[in-house]
């Protein structure tokens, strides 16, 4: 009895990475046969014959994904297959299968992990379709050197999420502020939210974050760094500069805020679930927010760039690449699909008519985008935008215990400014693995 | 090949003779052959592929690279929160066993005895054991949540957040799962009290023995094969925690409830995308448990006798 059991329990502690190593062993086996249509030859269109093609994306795209894939089967013979995989999934799923080779045929990743996927071979090759499409120069720039590896590009921007300023106008006027104009400054930005918590309304706070989520701080806190002029990593990706003087004073601010009590308090300890619904539900004066949130805030938002310390407007230009995977039988027609989403018809008419970015800079004075002002100045700062590039992104900065959200947390919530160095060359060795 | 009941006994007479007892001992592997299927594919092959695993190179995204031993257990062993993992597991197994046990044993004693609400208490501490302990986990996930808890007011006015600091998190945590397994764990207690037979209570109440003399004379020892079961069970589940913190706590806050399960997780998938490494902490993980255990059945064993 208790050997059975001491095997059971045995057995339970290994399978997570049993699962894994029995895929990869079996994949080991089926070898490298590319056979199938190459999408080069297919022509600029590809291929639209009735087949069936599967794509996998993660749940926070969930709604752009699903109007993109049912605006394209409903004109196409191809039919696309969608799946969605919850967020925190995502990765191990990905991982098991291309060690398995079982790829879906599209696959949309997190644009911080494009280059590190690109470089293990995930998806193929498409500069040749990409140099074919007579708009190429106007795709979106950092969606598309985040794919290229030796001047071959592999991946194009599937939605784009962009960080932005939001504010609820109605909190702003309750508190005497003008609600038209947005917080041109962090400082402006402190004041403000300080002003909206000072209301005393139950429930209500200045502003929220997700203090315990890598990613989301990433998303929002590198675009008041790049807009004051700073950096966040050096150009190879290798070395970490959070600890500059802008940066600090990012900290700086964000600790003040925390102290003062204008910060919605379960964003201490906020892993990334709901670090947006306070917002939502219109409980939180202002907040750094992704655009992609835009058509599901119920209320009058304003939106603005993210401010820096001394001003300007930046934004983290984030969302998902998506390419053709390297276990893709069905190239042809899955550039058909590509081809399709870059086109006017699904920028505009489904992502826009969405309140949604477009990935292209020709289409981004659409006649949806006029009609909202605000749809004008997100496409606007997307121009401002960077997105890093850096191999080791995921494990530096958006897992649960990167070095980067050890930084923040001694930063903002131990008080333990003095870590800055220590912590930021823990960043920087995690890089450089 | 037919057996049938009446014919057995002369078969067994026949039994010195070499042709029935290949026959049988053919029927013994047959017999045994399903178990021994599945021990050898869900058991013994996965346990050598992590074994391969561990000494090569093999990063999750691209597949077996080749022999690097001993380099993953190096690098294993040198992961910035191996010793905290280990310190920490070591922590929760510690109160979440003694936890567990006392109260198992309370509880069981508690609803040993007929009364008319029995019945009542025993569902009413079984019930959470119905409960998959994932689901029990995000159950807790919402009321620990300072933003969507029914406590919220409360959690205001204290200032004071479930998850919020490494000690609250671990508490909340151990209260999670006392409240999960404490039920389990009273049934477990219960059969072997009930196996206890009653002419040795009677016979310790003839002797003039206090309850406190019988529990602790004559409950306890006669217990302990039950009591060397439950300890065995319990310190393995609580060592390889893992669903209760990838749910509640994610390891946080800042990295102070990490147990070892969840390195393995977050090495294999969650940035360093290693599986050779992962496996190498597997394989750590599965040698001590192997020594705890052969350690904690030897020295119930040594006592008996």
């Amino acid at each position: 009895m208790r050997a059975i059991l001491g095997r059971r329990t045995a057995l339970r502690s290994l399978a997570g990475v049993l699962v894994a190593t029995l895929t990869i062993g079996v994949a080991a086996c089926g070898g490298d046969d590319t056979s199938g249509t190459d999408a080069a030859q297919a022509g600029p269109n590809g291929v639209d014959d009735g087949s069936e093609l599967t794509l996998w994306t993660r749940a926070p795209l969930e709604k752009q994904a699903k109007l993109l894939v049912d605006a394209y089967n409903a004109s196409h013979k191809n039919q696309v297959k969608l799946t969605v995989v919850p967020n925190d999934d995502y990765v191990a799923k990905v991982g098991a299968a291309a060690g398995s080779g079982s790829l879906p045929d599209l696959f949309a990743a997190d644009i911080v992990y494009v280059p590190n996927w690109v470089n293990q071979g995930l998806f193929q090759d498409i500069s040749k379709n990409i140099d074919g499409l007579s708009f190429k120069d106007t795709i979106n720039k950092g969606h598309l050197s985040a794919g290229t590896v030796d001047g071959k590009a592999h991946v194009l921007p599937f939605v784009l999420d962009l960080s932005m300023l939001f504010w609820n106008k109605q909190l702003f006027k309750d508190a005497g502020l003008d609600p038209e104009k947005a917080p041109a400054t962090l400082d402006e930005y402190a004041a403000a939210a300080k002003k909206i918590q000072a209301l005393k309304k139950p429930g209500v706070y200045g502003t929220a974050t997700g203090l315990n989520c890598g990613g989301c701080l990433v998303f929002t806190w590198f675009p008041s760094i790049w807009a004051s002029g700073g950096e966040v990593l050096s150009a190879d990706g290798k070395q970490s500069e959070l600890a500059s003087d802008t940066a600090q004073k990012v900290y700086g601010t964000w600790q003040d805020l925390w102290k003062s009590g204008a910060v919605l308090p379960s964003s201490s300890a906020e892993t990334g679930p709901t670090w947006t619904a306070a917002f939502t539900e219109g409980k939180v004066g202002l907040m750094l927010y992704p655009a992609t949130l835009l058509s599901s805030t119920p209320f009058d938002a304003g939106v603005a760039g993210i401010p820096g310390p001394s001003g300007g407007a930046s934004t983290f230009v984030g969302g998902d690449g998506i390419g053709v995977s390297k276990d893709s039988k069905k190239a042809a027609q899955a550039w058909n699909f590509l081809s399709w989403m870059m086109s006017e018809d699904a920028q505009v008419e489904v992502l826009a008519k969405n309140k949604d970015v477009v990935s292209r800079s020709d289409l981004a004075g659409n006649k949806y985008a006029t009609a909202d002002p605000r749809l004008v100045t997100i496409n606007e700062v997307a121009g401002k935008g960077d997105t890093p590039v850096a191999m080791n992104f995921q494990q530096a900065f958006n897992a649960p215990n990167s070095p980067w959200l050890t930084l923040v947390r001694n930063q903002v919530l131990a008080g333990k400014t003095g870590d800055l160095q220590k912590d930021n060359e823990e960043i920087t060795a995690v890089l450089k693995q | 090949m037919s057996v049938n009941a009446p014919s057995r006994p002369p078969r067994a007479a026949m039994r010195g003779r070499a042709r029935p007892r290949g026959r049988h001992a053919l029927l013994g592997w047959l017999y045994a052959t399903p178990t021994a299927v599945f021990v050898v594919a869900l058991f013994a092959i996965p346990l050598l592929l992590v074994i391969k695993m561990s000494v090569s190179r093999w990063p999750l995204l691209t597949g077996d690279q080749g022999v690097n031993a001993p380099a993953n257990f190096e690098k294993a062993v040198d992961h910035r929160f191996f010793t905290d993992s280990v310190v920490f597991t070591i922590k929760y197994t510690v109160l979440a066993t003694v936890l567990l046990l006392v109260l198992g044993l309370g509880l069981a004693l508690l609803v040993q005895e007929s009364s008319r609400w029995n019945n009542l208490l025993r569902a009413s501490f079984l019930i959470p054991s119905a409960l998959g302990l994932a689901s029990a986990s995000l159950l807790f996930y919402v009321f620990y949540s300072p933003y969507a808890s029914p406590l919220k007011p409360l959690m205001d006015s204290w200032g004071f957040t479930f998850l919020g600091s490494p000690n609250a998190a671990l508490f909340s945590t151990t209260f999670l799962i006392v409240w999960r397994y404490a039920g389990f764990y009273m049934v477990l207690m219960l059969v072997g009290l009930q196996g206890i037979p009653a002419d040795v209570f009677e016979a310790a109440r003839s002797d003039g023995a206090t309850r406190a003399q019988t529990f602790w004379r004559v409950t306890l020892p006669l217990l302990r094969p039950t009591l060397a079961l439950t300890t065995v069970l319990c310190v393995t589940g609580s060592l390889l925690a893992f669903e209760q913190f990838y749910i509640l706590t994610k390891g946080g806050p800042d990295n102070s409830t990490i147990t070892v399960v969840q390195l393995i997780y977050s090495v294999a998938f969650q940035g360093q995308n290693d599986l050779g490494v992962a496996a190498a902490i597997s394989v750590i993980v599965l040698v001590a448990l192997v020594v705890i255990n052969a350690l904690q059945l030897r020295a119930f064993r040594s006592e008996e006798s």
